[in-house]
């Protein structure tokens, strides 16, 4: 990976996010918690719980919550070691870089000095930086476990059947399959283009080269974009999500339902 | 009796590229036709005209005595049937695999055109079998190899049991053995009454897999005639790229003569 530089570490990450994404329909065909319910209820239910997670000023509701989904993905059959690795992880580093600065100048009680004094950390930042690192780990879990638990498919189905537009529904379907295609094609483009090279390039022409590689990855995606939409216009797709399975809610479906409403609107009112 | 389709003078450009340029064509109903081409010769454009992906930015094109526009898709009862009757199966079967599994891929279609689920399940169940690829019906399409691929872009298609089907490239990038059962299944539809339009710049399928060959040059039809005068009117195939002049020496006399063959069949 080394040798390959910016493009050969941006299309391993692609890669690897293209196996997880076939991991997730795995784990969505799984006997769990989640996959139980009925898709509308997971939507619902777990936006519910994001809502109420936004919504919190309080850490110790955030952490509460944060353990309502962690317990939520052990009975979903969702490693923790993956929640780990995928979202808390990179949750944690984007998020940190923003929080950080919230340490250094929120005004409040100071318990540390750096830089002779120039620098000072402040008790009400350090709070301020753990309950926004706090809300984004949860929030990114519940959204997370909605994606991995439901199949893409039943996805779209439960947001059409909100009334989402039809437009928004058809372009959230192209995107998921083509993604993949350009994954595919950024790898092939790299593969061809270390079978043609011998030694390590000069900073800049690596710059040039990458620049190019991201014109010609764009102008090839809108071809294929293009191709994949005609593929699914030609038999018979119109924006409508159909689906095998019928979604039919049962009285499981209704009590889970409101289980997730009652909690999120009682962490939500606790952590006012 | 109206043609099945019915082209007159039609143009189709890429952005002031021109694929097509004036081409007229009829298809008659049950007629098996390659449409034979080098690469831009506008196969690939003129099958999306016929599927109603594209229309003429001039000319016309008609199905059933119908002029196929984009209003005419959009209402509701046309759309569905034309959909049902008319299939197509694009060169790159990666484009047209965009489901979770292999079975969702081949229910795809008969669930866009809302049969009931019983008979979904039951037709999908049966083209895999035709298919001979019910080992791949829970596999996501993404990591089949090429010619599991293909399979499954066909099955997702003929499953529809459509009455016209369009083949872009039905055999390229397959092993011997997988072109042989491609062509295989192509006959069986050519003798089931199908029409049958396929786009190929592979002339030793040709006569199996078409009784009518049309050769497009530069988005123009240059000939049409039955596979066996076609093939034999080199100077013909020479000029639209479909052969070339093959040099080599026998000993120390050397000479050169048009190269038909490609590499899994050779015939000077």
């Amino acid at each position: 990976m080394k040798s390959g530089g910016l493009i050969a570490s941006t299309i391993f990450g692609f890669t690897r996010a293209l196996s997880h994404a076939l991991m997730s329909e795995e784990i969505a065909r799984r006997r769990g918690l989640l996959q139980a319910l009925d898709p509308r209820v997971r939507v619902i239910g777990l936006f519910a719980l994001v809502l109420a997670v936004t919504l919190s000023r309080r850490i110790t509701v955030v952490f509460a919550l944060f353990l309502v989904a962690v317990m939520i993905a052990v009975f979903s059959g969702v490693s923790i070691r993956l929640l780990a690795q995928r979202v808390w992880l990179v949750a944690l580093v984007f998020t940190g870089v923003i929080a950080l600065p919230a340490i250094f100048i929120t005004p409040g009680n100071v318990v540390a000095t750096f830089a002779g004094g120039s620098l000072r950390i402040t008790a009400q930042g350090v709070a301020t930086a753990v309950l926004l690192i706090a809300r984004v780990e949860t929030a990114v879990t519940f959204t997370t476990l909605l994606i991995l638990c439901t199949p893409w498919t039943h996805v779209l189905k439960a947001l059409r059947s909100f009334r989402l537009p039809q437009e928004v529904i058809a372009m959230l379907a192209m995107t998921h399959r083509y993604v993949f295609l350009l994954v595919e094609t950024a790898n092939q483009m790299h593969e061809s283009r270390q079978s043609r090279m011998v030694g390590r390039l000069l900073a800049a022409e690596r710059r040039r080269m990458t620049a190019r590689t991201a014109g010609v990855l764009l102008s090839k995606s809108m071809e294929l974009s293009n191709d994949v939409y005609l593929a699914m216009r030609s038999r018979g797709f119109q924006g409508d999500i159909r689906i095998l399975s019928d979604f039919h809610m049962k009285s499981s479906d209704y009590a889970g339902l409101l289980l997730f409403l009652c909690a999120g609107g009682f962490a939500a009112w606790m952590g006012r | 009796m109206a043609p099945l389709y019915n082209l007159q003078d039609v143009s189709f450009a890429y952005e002031r590229i021109p694929a097509l340029r004036g081409l007229s064509l009829q298809i008659a109903e049950g007629e098996s036709v390659a449409l034979l081409g080098a690469n831009g010769s506008g196969k690939s454009t003129l099958l999306r005209i016929l599927d109603a992906l594209y229309f003429p930015q001039q000319g016309s094109v008609s199905f059933c005595g119908q002029s196929l526009t984009q209003e005419l898709l959009h209402q509701d009862g046309f759309g569905m049937s034309f959909r049902r009757r008319v299939a197509l199966v694009f060169q790159n079967p990666d484009v047209q695999l965009f489901n979770p599994t292999v079975f969702d891929e081949v229910a795809f279609g008969p669930l866009q055109l809302q049969w009931p689920k019983g008979e979904v399940l039951t037709k999908v169940e049966a083209t895999l079998e035709l298919m001979k690829i019910e080992h791949l019906r829970d596999r996501p399409p993404y990591r089949l190899s090429g010619g599991e691929k293909k399979r499954v872009a066909l099955a997702s298609v003929i499953v529809l049991d459509p009455d016209v089907l369009l083949l872009d490239e039905p055999t390229s990038t397959l092993d011997p053995r997988s072109q042989s059962q491609i062509i295989d299944l192509i006959q069986e539809w050519k003798s089931a009454s199908k029409t049958i339009i396929s786009a190929t710049h592979q002339l030793e399928i040709v006569e199996d897999i078409a009784s009518r060959v049309v050769v497009l040059e530069e988005g123009k039809v240059a000939a049409s005639g039955a596979p066996a005068e076609i093939l034999s009117n080199h100077e013909l195939l020479l000029r639209a790229n479909l052969i070339h002049a093959h040099r080599h020496s026998h000993g120390t006399y050397e000479h050169s003569h048009p190269h038909l063959h490609s590499h899994s069949k050779h015939e000077h």
